[in-house]
């Protein structure tokens, strides 16, 4: 440190003299310029242990009070400072796996219809509506919910002000709010697969189906799961759409068409306003188990990705280049 | 306009492939113009001429790859044994399966095996032989590469040379048994050995198969085919015996050609 | 070889393919008719209770008339400009860094802390924020709501600027290190000219999904009825009040949630359109 500020001196104090100063301040620079973007990359490191440091911190008083029973407790009621997160936990899951039952292969028909199988016509403007409504705000998709798919829901479940909100309703705003990304990202994918691999297939004497199926989807397949997991992870921690119409009841129902929770709605709902320390750490607790599930799950999944790129990588020193397709020599 | 000049091989010759005024176009050009000649059974012809003259496009104008492109359209007609391969009640999947085709860039399947990469065209075509080992060995001894690829069946496509891979590839065409195989310059990626080994098994394959091959060296094509054919913008100027053509051609430009005065 | 092999034929091959083209479109039409219905819900409702009121004037409890969320609107201009003067620096100076430096222990850990920081839920951010910084100044503020708005950036940003630079051909670099240029001038004069388009739609793509967060603000920048004049003093967004304006129960707040979101759509499009433009015409380039 201190030699770099000797020569830092030294060069601002020749700078104007002659050109091998330049030269040095050229280095120095260039090392200032490093350290500032080495800076930059370790402050993501520094945030992402900062969230986990902090929200362990916040939770201590809750882990220390229920212990692992947190997890596995079925009651929440701020009013007797009891505390269980599992109706929430079994809220996030139940809706995330039924919007990814929709959407997963939903996504994965949109995505090959404007990928391989539509006509050339439609896959352009089809392709770019899927991607304008991917990047439609949640807020806007809950709100959606609410106004309008709720009331169509209307008497399929409770009684009362809670009418059509429900497990179901949250699972169908999930899908929908989903299904365009993994559509979205599962279409880039399959365009990816090098072109010369379809001729390959067609030459063969492949239909374009057989061709997708046996060439173009193995090929693509570590992205395709990727994708999946990326939807899967939105959905999980996915606030507001679903907070608006899950109908936020504590209780853990075998029926869809009652009201649920999940982990990111009871955040967004009870947060600002839990003045009771153990309910606010019980909060934080909540939030740090999101945190660890949707980290651990997104990491594991890049794994996967990771390792299987890296197996075709090691088998490939001559992979195939990118083909060519169009007027030939 | 050109038609089959009088120094077609002297009979008997079955025509294997035949194109009639075959024309092609790709959305912002022609490709070929008014092509009509016959290609001849168990024999190897080569497709000549300079850069951009049509000899790729005419190949895959004959398992109708052509039209694969988008906006790219044929005009003419192909046959196969006498039979239009472009009628209206033909499946081009059908064609494709009995016309192979070898790629200017070798483009195995990267990440399947080798043994997969053979047995991907029969799965493409919905066909599970009974004893696929059998397939494998039978298309590899073809291919002149199962003594080198004995050990190495479960190795990626991917990861063997350009010339392996470029042979894979023709292992692949031939496990599909097909009766015309097309070669887009099959050599113009790999080096002097592994294009010797290819022109090779050009020669033996002929006693099996008819064999088209595109080729931008005049050697390569004097050296492996029976026929020639110089192909000048989008249009066949000569067509005849290889050693006629390279030893008395009758057009002047196909001269020029082959002195190297263009081209 | 094809004694004992199964075939089939070919017509019942072309079958199958028919069928999943069929299966594709029916779907595809299936998704677009109800993605369709939520975009032409929010241009309906939203054009019929936009007015130049709603676009200029200050909110008003339910039931009195001329309320708007011109506050609203400014909110998320600030919030998101608040957010990318902390998120793009960090965020390009990481990407960069990050497809340059390659390789090294700090790198592989930084860019696993992105890949996983792209999957932490919003509202965990907002949490974090609120503990640390709201609780720290004792405020809801416009500050804070720009912070968490940033770290939801952040991870999105670094991604799309290492994969743009990555993008740039070595040949490019080494052209140019030939030619005696230090390292880092050769990243600003040769790296990042060529690989600006694709770091302007990563960083377009992320703003306009940070202008329609709503759950880190709902702890940070809270709510307010007025104009924010001070960062230090919370301020309305346009996501949270679609939020809560939809889940109150009175027509007229529906009405204006509903010209709020429409407002909120037309601005991420501008966003996602604007994007894709970029991206689109650098295809046609290479």
């Amino acid at each position: 440190m201190s030699r770099n500020a000797n020569v830092n001196a030294n060069a601002n104090a020749n700078a104007n003299v002659n050109a091998n100063a330049n030269a040095t301040s050229g280095v120095v620079f260039a090392r200032v310029l490093r350290g500032i973007a080495q800076l930059a990359s370790a402050s993501l490191l520094v945030l992402l242990l900062a969230l986990f440091a902090y929200l362990a911190k916040q939770s201590r008083m809750s882990v220390e009070v229920f212990g692992l029973g947190f997890l596995a407790g079925t009651e929440w009621d701020p009013l007797h400072a009891r505390f269980g997160a599992l109706p929430f936990l079994f809220g996030t899951i139940l809706s995330s796996v039924l919007a990814l039952a929709i959407a997963l292969p939903g996504g994965f028909l949109v995505a090959i219809y404007v990928a391989e199988l539509g006509p050339r016509r439609t896959r352009g403007p089809v392709g770019a509506l899927v991607e304008m409504l991917a990047a439609v705000p949640s807020v806007v998709y809950g709100m959606w919910g609410v106004l309008v798919l709720a009331p169509l829901l209307r008497g399929t479940g409770a009684r009362g002000p809670t009418q059509g909100v429900s497990m179901l309703a949250a699972s169908l705003v999930l899908a929908l709010m989903v299904l365009p990304t993994i559509a979205a990202v599962m279409r880039d994918v399959l365009l990816a697969v090098p072109q010369n691999l379809r001729e390959a297939g067609t030459a063969l004497g492949g239909t374009r189906w057989e061709v997708l199926r046996h060439v173009v989807i193995p090929h693509a397949r570590a992205g395709l799961f990727a994708a999946t997991m990326l939807g899967f992870g939105r959905a999980v921690g996915e606030t507001m759409a679903v907070t608006m119409v899950i109908g936020n009841s504590a209780e853990i129902s075998a029926s869809l068409f009652a009201p649920g929770y999940t982990a990111a709605s009871v955040l967004a709902n009870e947060m600002p306003q839990a003045s009771d320390p153990l309910h606010a750490s019980a909060l934080y607790e909540v939030a740090l188990v999101l945190l660890v599930v949707t980290v651990l799950f997104n990491l594991g999944a890049h794994g996967v990705v990771r390792r299987y790129l890296r197996r075709k990588a090691a088998g490939l020193s001559t992979g195939p280049a990118e083909g060519e397709l169009g007027p030939s020599p | 306009m050109s038609t089959v000049p009088p120094s077609t091989p002297p009979p008997p010759h079955v025509e294997k492939m035949r194109a009639e005024n075959l024309g092609a176009k790709f959305p912002d050009a022609v490709a070929l113009r008014g092509i009509t000649m016959p290609v001849i059974e168990h024999k190897v012809t080569a497709v000549i001429g300079p850069s951009g003259c049509g000899k790729s496009t005419f190949i895959r104008c004959l398992n109708r790859m052509h039209e694969v492109v988008p906006g790219a359209t044929t005009s003419g007609d192909v046959l196969l044994d006498g039979k239009s391969i472009y009628g209206s009640a033909v499946d081009p999947v059908g064609v494709r399966r009995k016309v192979g085709m070898v790629f200017q860039k070798p483009n195995p399947f990267p990440e399947m095996s080798v043994r997969d990469n053979v047995l991907s065209g029969l799965r493409l075509n919905g066909i599970r032989p009974a004893s696929p080992d059998v397939v494998v060995e039978a298309a590899l001894t073809q291919a002149a590469m199962w003594d080198e690829m004995r050990d190495s069946l479960d190795r990626p496509g991917g990861s063997l040379s350009g010339g392996q891979q470029q042979r894979l590839c023709i292992a692949r065409c031939l496990a599909l048994e097909p009766e015309v195989i097309l070669m887009d310059e099959p050599c113009s990626s790999l080096d002097p050995i592994a294009t010797a080994r290819i022109e090779e098994l050009i020669h033996d394959l002929r006693e099996r198969y008819t064999i088209v091959i595109v080729t931008h060296s005049m050697q390569q094509a004097a050296r492996v085919s029976d026929l020639t054919a110089f192909f000048y913008l989008g249009e066949l100027v000569e067509y005849g015996l290889a050693d006629v053509l390279f030893t008395r051609p009758e057009d002047p430009r196909t001269e020029e050609y082959i002195t190297g005065r263009f081209g | 070889m094809s004694d004992a092999a199964r075939v089939r034929t070919l017509a019942s091959r072309r079958a199958s393919e028919s069928f999943v083209r069929g299966l594709a479109a029916g779907v595809t039409a299936l998704t677009v008719v109800g993605l369709a219905s939520v975009l032409f819900s929010v241009v309906g409702y939203g054009a019929r209770g936009l007015s130049m009121t709603t676009l200029t004037a200050l909110p008003r409890p339910a039931g009195v008339p001329g309320g708007g969320v011109a506050n609203a609107i400014v909110g998320t201009l600030l919030l998101v400009a608040l957010a990318c003067a902390i998120a793009l620096p960090v965020g390009l100076l990481a990407g960069i860094h990050l497809a340059e430096a390659r390789t090294g222990k700090l790198v592989r850990l930084a860019r696993t802390a992105a890949d996983a920081l792209a999957a932490v839920p919003s509202v965990v951010f907002g949490i974090f924020v609120f503990g640390v910084l709201v609780a720290w100044m004792k405020h809801f503020s416009a500050l804070a709501g720009g912070a968490a708005l940033a770290l939801t950036m952040i991870p999105t940003v670094t991604r799309a600027t290492e994969v743009a630079v990555r993008a740039v051909p070595e040949r490019l670099r080494e052209a140019a290190l030939a030619l005696g240029a230090t390292r880092h001038r050769v990243i600003a004069q040769v790296v990042l000219p060529s690989a600006a388009r694709g770091i302007a739609t990563g960083v377009l793509l992320a703003v306009g999904r940070a202008a329609g967060e709503a759950a880190p603000l709902l702890f940070t920048a809270w709510e307010s009825r007025f104009f924010c004049d001070d960062l230090r003093e919370p301020t309305a967004s346009l996501p949270v009040s679609i939020f809560t304006y939809t889940i109150s129960p009175y027509d007229d707040l529906h009405a204006q949630a509903w010209a709020a979101a429409l407002v909120l759509v037309s601005l991420v499009l501008v966003f996602q359109v604007t994007a894709r433009l970029l991206s689109k015409r650098r295809d046609d380039v290479s």
